[in-house]
């Protein structure tokens, strides 16, 4: 069987998913949790689910996590 | 009157009129207390305070149109330019929503926020000057690649495919067809799909969300896939 965990992954949605907008909205408050190794994911489960299904979204976190603990 | 640069010039924006809403919350950590208290000081302090962050978010914005150039079609110069006015709408924007910042987070971390987001924005538009791939390519011969399926596994995965793309066809929506194509199949960046059609990112996200999940009953109910656990 060829390995279709790639479209099995991609089509899998959680109805946690908060959307973009309000990802966005928290996104400096998860980032600083993250960023003071904080329990962000229990707090926001939602955000945490959209961070990780959401390219666009990812990318944002990861650009600003970045910049906040590398500065 | 401070002026920021190509960028601030480009965009045809000006700190006149800008006024924080509100004077600064209460509670916060030094660092951002003294954040605040400065770009409301006026005179010489407030102009020096808002060079330094501006001079910041500038550095920022730099940095990140330079880690995400592997995932964009802009390059040189113009890459610098999206940084800059990044960094001077980025900057606007802090200035005009002062009186929002609740101090939930760090000051600094709100602020960078801005700039981040104003890089993903800014490169998403910058797209179409030099596109990888025109809107309404559809490149369906590319979808087993970008859904992680090796060459070797393609005549396997021939009719899971080949059912995708029945459904995306028949059973979607014009707009929800447009969007998965440009989005999954020719891989738009999402972005640059929501500069193009005037929408915001979190419109494009909802419709391949949902796009996803009527792909995914249909090879349920074929039996390609298993119904799922946790996701519905």
């Amino acid at each position: 069987m060829s390995d279709l965990s790639g479209l099995e992954r991609f089509l899998r949605t959680d109805p946690r998913d908060v959307g973009c907008d309000e990802a966005m909205t928290v996104l400096h408050i998860y980032v600083d949790l993250v960023a003071t190794g904080q329990d962000a994911a229990g707090r926001y489960p939602g955000v945490a689910v959209h961070l990780q299904a959401c390219g666009p979204c990812g990318e944002d976190f990861a650009g600003l996590l970045s910049v906040v603990t590398d500065g | 009157m401070i002026h920021w640069g190509r960028g601030l010039r480009a965009c045809g924006g000006s700190l006149a009129g800008v006024k924080p809403a509100r004077g600064p919350a209460e509670g916060l950590d030094e660092e951002s207390a003294a954040w605040l208290r400065l770009l409301v000081a006026g005179g010489g302090e407030q102009q020096a305070a808002e060079r330094e962050l501006h001079a910041t978010l500038l550095r920022i914005a730099l940095a990140e149109v330079r880690r995400r150039s592997a995932s964009t079609p802009v390059t040189g110069p113009e890459l610098d330019d999206v940084a800059h006015q990044a960094a001077a709408d980025a900057m606007l924007a802090i200035l005009a929503k002062l009186g929002e910042f609740r101090g939930e987070s760090r000051f600094t971390t709100w602020a960078y926020r801005f700039v981040v987001l104003e890089v993903s924005s800014k490169l998403g538009r910058h797209y179409w000057r030099n596109p990888l791939v025109a809107l309404d390519d559809g490149q369906w011969e590319r979808l087993p690649g970008r859904l992680g399926v090796d060459p070797e596994g393609y005549a396997e995965a021939a009719g899971i495919l080949a059912e995708v793309r029945r459904v995306v066809e028949d059973d979607l929506t014009i707009h929800q067809r447009r969007v998965f194509v440009a989005i999954v199949v020719d891989g738009i960046p999402l972005d640059a799909l929501a500069a193009r059609l005037g929408l915001g990112r979190n419109a494009i996200y909802k419709v391949i969300f949902d796009a996803r999940r009527k792909i995914r009953h249909a090879l349920v109910v074929k039996g390609y896939l298993e119904e799922p656990g946790l996701e519905q």
